[in-house]
């Protein structure tokens, strides 16, 4: 098993026929069961069409109708971006994945609203993430699938190439991946890390979790505190930013000290107070993850 | 994106938040004819910086007659303002807002975030105005008073007027202040602020409520709806390096430290920087190259980190996924090669076509230094600092 994709998701692409879309779809559909996973694109004007045999409806609800797809993974430009998100909320799929970065805030506090006063039951990864990937099973997003290996460890991430790091530390050190979640580094976003933890508790094939969190915010601190009361497998961390100066946003919108609040070493406190092993050394999360099984 | 003080209270103004009569100069011959056009015995001169703390530095100055305005004026413009954000080369002043003084009787504090908790915007209150609202928060927490707005509904008459009276506005004024907090807050949210910050908020001795001090922030990427936002950007505030960076779309902070660093992903450059932290390094700055990086956008991210006087290494560290390190390694030596690579250079590459990026790498015939991962690669340019 794993959590939130398996080979037996059906998944529309929204924004297919941009270059990132076309690129992405094409590396998607290559990865395990690609073939039959991707099933369907949009766009509003080119219904009818395909794109190299992915079939084109006008709308997600459409391409939900005639394929049965309950996945959504998104590639559309900013702008559009909150609109194709609450597209495929409205057209009632299990799970929509924004891979999209540079959404304006202001829209994400919308569409999140929405979601939650409708009372939705879609669950949003992302924006600015690189998707979920389930080893050998199904890849949804822009992660290159040759670092991952199926096995038993889950791993949830803000950051992407962090998060190919960690993930070829396992790999390299025997240790597969049940499901990497990239839950993206926008400050408004859709599942935290407390969630993504949730459901690797839940999940009899996965053993142990590698958790990674940057400056910003405190979702790595909720979700620490939940895991000191929760959590029955072992989790370990790393925080990026500990050299991050305050006031300064490092590359991700969501990677702020602001106000003295969200710096790294307050978070690994908390998380090692929590009961979570964590390094300050990156190039050793692997080792911690094997360390503590 | 920032702008400066008088450019916040132009905003808010449009949106009908009461401020001080005021005029923006730019030489002392402007501030006396501000002074005399706005009339009045007392003046203030404020510095227009984009950092905060400008009061206690010695960028605001009272004036009682036009004279004082010349002088504060003569003095302030051109000083090198240094603040607790300013970093302690300060930052020059080129802008001044001369002021009507005000009367005050009491200040307060208004703030507006958005809280990534609930995912609204939070409206902040004190009756602590003046001061620096994070101690405040640290020392008297319950002095804060805080109201999540529903987005659709925006601030309500009974939230703003229970704010109002949190934080100690006396009943004549409440209806004022009402006016004030909401357009505040429709400012932010039809702006795309990130943060909007009145500090101090005052009320007058006629029971009058006026933003003394505006600062705002925006969202960078709601730019492109706004502007007439991006039409206040200050250059002049900005450091030269990043703005030459965002020109190629690379994502660059300087630092103070020396070793440069050159990688892919926002999260992953963090973690370099911490690593050569933990190796007992400093760096030198923060680049993302991005997922798309080619060979030009890598010579030009050496060429900002080579103007930096203090840079005595550089380190990349890449993670080929969907950007190959064949592809990087041709840019990393094309760069070095064309910018005569005076410093010593150490990288390590990881993923997809790493054999062939390395191959590349140690055929060119230049002095790269290589690792293998993270922790050897930081450890391996610290050392090369030290020559």
């Amino acid at each position: 098993m794993s959590i939130l994709i398996n080979e037996s998701t059906r998944v529309v692409t929204q924004g297919i026929t941009g270059k990132t879309g076309q690129f992405h779809t094409r590396m998607c559909r290559e990865y395990a069961n690609g073939r039959e996973c991707f099933v369907a694109g949009v766009h509003p004007a080119k219904a009818g069409q395909d794109f190299e045999g992915i079939p084109i409806f006008a709308s997600v609800a459409d391409a939900r109708a005639k394929t049965g797809a309950n996945t959504s993974v998104i590639y559309v430009p900013p702008a559009g971006a909150a609109a194709a998100i609450w597209e495929a909320v409205e057209a009632d799929l299990d799970l929509v994945i924004c891979i999209t970065e540079g959404i304006p805030v202001r829209d994400m506090i919308e569409v999140r609203d929405r979601m939650r006063k409708q009372n939705r039951r879609t669950i949003l990864v992302g924006p600015n993430c690189p998707g979920v990937i389930t080893p050998d099973e199904i890849k949804i997003g822009i992660m290159p699938g040759h670092i991952h290996r199926k096995g038993r460890i889950g791993v949830v991430s803000r950051s992407g190439t962090l998060t190919y790091e960690a993930v070829a530390q396992l790999t390299e050190l025997g240790l597969g991946q049940s499901t990497a979640v990239g839950i993206g580094g926008d400050p408004v976003n859709g599942l935290k890390h407390i969630d993504v933890l949730r459901l690797f508790n839940d999940d009899p094939d996965t053993d142990a979790v590698v958790m990674i969190g940057e400056i910003g915010g405190s979702d790595e601190e909720t979700a620490a505190l939940w895991a000191r009361d929760n959590m029955k497998k072992p989790v370990v961390g790393f925080i990026a930013g500990v050299t991050a100066p305050p006031g300064k946003r490092m590359g991700h919108a969501g990677a702020i000290i602001s106000g003295g609040k969200g710096t790294a070493d307050e978070k690994l406190e908390v998380m090692e107070a929590c009961g979570m092993r964590v390094t300050r050394n990156p190039a050793e999360m692997g080792k911690l993850l094997k360390a503590a099984l | 994106m920032k702008v400066h003080e008088y450019q916040a209270k132009e905003i808010l103004r449009s949106f009908g938040v009461t401020t001080p009569r005021g005029i923006a100069c730019f030489s002392v011959d402007e501030a006396v004819k501000a002074a005399e056009s706005l009339g009045g015995s007392v003046w203030v001169v404020k510095a227009q910086i984009h950092a905060g703390g400008r009061g206690k530095g010695g960028g605001v100055k009272v004036a009682r007659s036009p004279a004082e305005v010349k002088d504060w004026a003569g003095r302030i413009l051109g000083m090198q303002l240094v603040t607790h954000q300013t970093g302690p080369e300060g930052q020059k002043v080129r802008r001044l807002l001369v002021e009507e003084g005000a009367d005050i009787r009491k200040e307060l504090y208004l703030g507006l975030v958005v809280d990534r908790v609930t995912q609204q915007v939070c409206v902040m209150a004190s009756s602590e105005g003046g001061m620096d609202i994070e101690e405040v928060a640290a020392n008297t927490p319950d002095r804060i008073h805080k109201v999540y707005v529903d987005p659709d509904a925006g601030l309500s008459d009974t939230e703003a007027d229970d704010l109002s009276r949190k934080i100690g506005i006396p009943d004549a004024s409440v209806s004022q202040a009402r006016t004030i907090l909401q357009a505040l807050y429709r400012a932010f949210w039809e702006t795309d602020a990130s943060l909007a910050e009145i500090n101090p908020l005052v009320l007058t001795g006629d029971g009058r409520v006026i933003a003394l001090d505006a600062k705002m922030n925006f969202d960078s990427n709601a730019l492109y709806r706004h502007p007439d936002i991006v039409a206040m950007r200050d250059l002049d505030e900005e450091d030269p390096a990043e703005i030459e960076a965002s020109k190629f779309d690379l994502s660059y902070i300087s630092l103070d430290g020396n070793i440069g660093c050159l990688v892919n992903g926002a999260g992953l450059a963090m973690a370099t920087m911490d690593t050569i932290k933990l190796y007992g390094g400093s760096p030198a700055n923060f680049l993302d190259v991005g997922g798309g990086a080619t060979a030009e956008k890598v010579t030009e991210a050496f060429k900002i980190m080579l103007r930096n006087p203090n840079l005595k290494a550089i380190l990349v560290n890449i993670f080929g996924g969907i950007m190959k390190c064949d592809t990087i390694a041709e840019g990393v030596v094309a760069a070095a090669r064309d910018v005569r690579l005076s410093v010593p250079l150490v990288v390590r590459m990881k993923g997809t076509n790493e054999d062939i990026g390395k191959r590349i790498l140690a055929d060119s015939g230049l002095p790269i230094i290589t690792a293998n991962n993270m922790a050897e690669a930081a450890e391996r340019v610290v050392a090369a600092t030290r020559g």
